[in-house]
């Protein structure tokens, strides 16, 4: 009687042991899916934060704050870390007419990081049909960037800020 | 089943999971999508074709080239006939000279840069003050503590030995030997007498003395265009990790060394200014170096910004052969703000751990005090330190080191 509970407590020791190790063993492979969510925060901290936050709308069209313009953006190319290059912002209403004549600022950053843009890029022309050439644009790192325009047209302002991440 | 056999089931089951486990460890756990596309950009694969530079025209002329390797090595264009810009950016140490502040003909306030890969850099010393490698070289030309001279100086050297090498490139040196029109030394430089030689010249003469000191900054340029970085063991990591070949990535690094690399692009935060193939982002940054006593107050890119929007020999000046639409980063540069204040460039990483000491006077002698350094992160002497503390281990730290040496490699020149 006494050795076979003495079996059954080994049994089940060795059981709890298995599945420990087994667990360790697969931690890298499960990822931080089972861990403990004060754990998961601290690793989140050890990365500066780094990971967006996962509900950031990354459309390169949008409508701006207060719904006064449609405005999208395209690059001249696809878009790397500390290279100076030029977008075309097209500006439009609300019924889709091209704005013209806009007074157009830049400014940006990293949210996370506390710091702004690496360039003044500033909008050097008007070039038709609601276009705008932005130049001087450039990131020097990857992760989340922000890019926020200020938009004047006859006594309308408003203001839009883009989301992207970049690799790097 | 008996309970015996349950254990021996048991015993079996844990030596399976310790030995794939063991397997799992030991065979390495593969890279992230998302950790392949960073390591593949700072690999020197990812490195562009290096562009033509707009302000330089004489850039990629071979003949460029060669004279201006010639000039690099010159020690008769200085004061006192002993230094070049060879002196303190030597070769055989990685095209620096491995002291905490450059020796000219007297001490510098800052350490002497490294040369290889800054073709591709928007600007150039510490602070930035230069915005290409030509006007770079004719700063310390004129700096009383490096070569010492004046730009009439160096224009009469110019006559005097390179005559026929300067007009195959630049077309024909200007007669200079009336020397009261051109005094044997004047220019904007520290030394009086000098000083008032330049300003008591004609605008136009000036003007010529200019045109050729530009030149020679651009032969030495040309020369310099060429001094990179070549693949490290690194690289050849990366190659294989891309390529999935798992034998080469365990022949090629380290465990050690390949821990060093995860945190060297994830918890140790060094890739938000060691980015790209250069590892470095070309661009000015705070982390609260400690000021050298000794030293007067250095603002870094804060004065670096204004020097080099006022400068004779910039994008946009007369000497330049851009037009000013391609002066680009001149025209949309940060000029002030508070991130400015005591900023300094980051430098490259590749070929770091041959270039002790390290930071922008030297402060710091070993790479572990480096990593000291940014673990703990404190308060700057001036304006804001960019960094959070890491919290890392000396176990981490030193992998990190370890990781370092994997970007050593050899230098091509010209």
């Amino acid at each position: 009687m006494q050795n076979k509970t003495l079996k059954t407590i080994l049994t089940i020791a060795l059981t709890a042991v298995i599945v420990v190790i087994a667990f360790i063993l697969l931690m890298p492979v499960l990822g931080p899916r089972f861990m403990h969510p004060l754990m998961s925060g601290r690793m989140e901290s050890m990365h500066g934060g780094s990971s967006a936050p996962s509900e950031l709308d990354y459309a390169t069209e949008r409508s701006t704050d207060n719904g006064a313009f449609q405005v999208s953006y395209t690059s001249e190319d696809a878009i790397a870390i500390n290279q100076i290059h030029t977008w075309t912002l097209h500006v439009e209403t609300a019924d889709g007419q091209p704005v013209e004549n806009a007074t157009i600022t830049v400014d940006g950053g990293m949210p996370q990081h506390g710091h702004g843009l690496p360039t003044a890029p500033q909008v050097t022309e008007y070039l038709g049909n609601g276009d705008y050439l932005v130049e001087g644009m450039k990131f020097q790192m990857g992760g989340w960037w922000e890019v926020k325009f200020n938009i004047s047209a006859g006594d309308v302002t408003d203001t839009i800020t883009f989301n992207l991440t970049l690799d790097g | 089943m008996s309970e015996r056999s349950k254990l021996l089931a048991g015993l079996g089951l844990l030596i399976v999971l310790v030995a794939g486990g063991l397997g799992y460890i030991f065979t390495r756990p593969a890279w992230t999508d998302a950790e392949l596309v960073t390591l593949k950009t700072l690999w020197i694969g990812s490195l562009p074709p290096l562009e033509p530079d707009p302000s330089n025209q004489y850039g990629d002329d071979p003949a460029a080239v060669e004279f201006g390797k010639q000039l690099f090595f010159d020690t008769r264009f200085s004061s006192n006939g002993e230094v070049a810009c060879g002196t303190c950016h030597l070769p055989e140490k990685g095209f620096q000279d491995g002291l905490p502040l450059a020796q000219g003909v007297g001490t510098t306030n800052r350490r002497a840069m490294p040369i290889a890969g800054t073709a591709y850099s928007p600007w150039m010393f510490w602070d930035g003050r230069k915005d290409s490698q030509w006007a770079q070289a004719l700063g310390p030309l004129e700096s009383p503590v490096e070569h010492g001279g004046s730009r009439t100086f160096y224009a009469h050297l110019m006559d005097e030995y390179y005559r026929a090498e300067y007009e195959a490139i630049f077309g024909e040196l200007p007669d200079l030997s009336d020397r009261t029109r051109f005094p044997e030394a004047a220019g904007p430089v520290a030394d009086e007498s000098a000083r008032a030689a330049w300003e008591a010249m004609s605008p136009a003469d000036r003007e010529t003395v200019n045109q050729i000191y530009a030149n020679m900054g651009k032969a030495i340029a040309a020369y310099e265009r060429q001094i990179m970085p070549t693949a490290s063991r690194f690289d050849i990591y990366v190659q294989a990790a891309l390529e999935n070949d798992t034998q080469t990535m365990n022949a090629t690094l380290s465990d050690e060394e390949v821990e060093g690399l995860r945190l060297f692009i994830g918890p140790a935060n060094c890739t938000r200014c060691h980015n790209g193939p250069l590892f470095t982002d070309n661009s000015f940054h705070n982390t609260g170096v400690p000021a050298v006593e000794s030293l007067p107050e250095d603002t870094g890119r804060a004065q670096g910004a204004q020097d080099v929007l006022a400068d004779e020999f910039n994008c946009l000046s007369a000497y330049s052969d851009a037009d000013p639409k391609e002066c680009v980063e001149l025209n949309f540069m940060v000029a002030e703000g508070e991130e400015l204040e005591r900023a300094f460039k980051a430098p490259s990483l590749r070929n770091v751990t041959t270039r002790a000491p390290f930071m922008h006077a030297g402060q710091f002698t070993t790479l572990q005090t480096v990593l000291n350094h940014y673990n703990t992160a404190p308060a700057s002497p001036a304006g804001h330190n960019e960094l959070e503390p890491l919290n890392l281990s000396e176990t981490q730290m030193n992998a990190i080191i370890a990781f370092l040496y994997t970007l050593n490699s050899e230098i091509t020149t010209p």
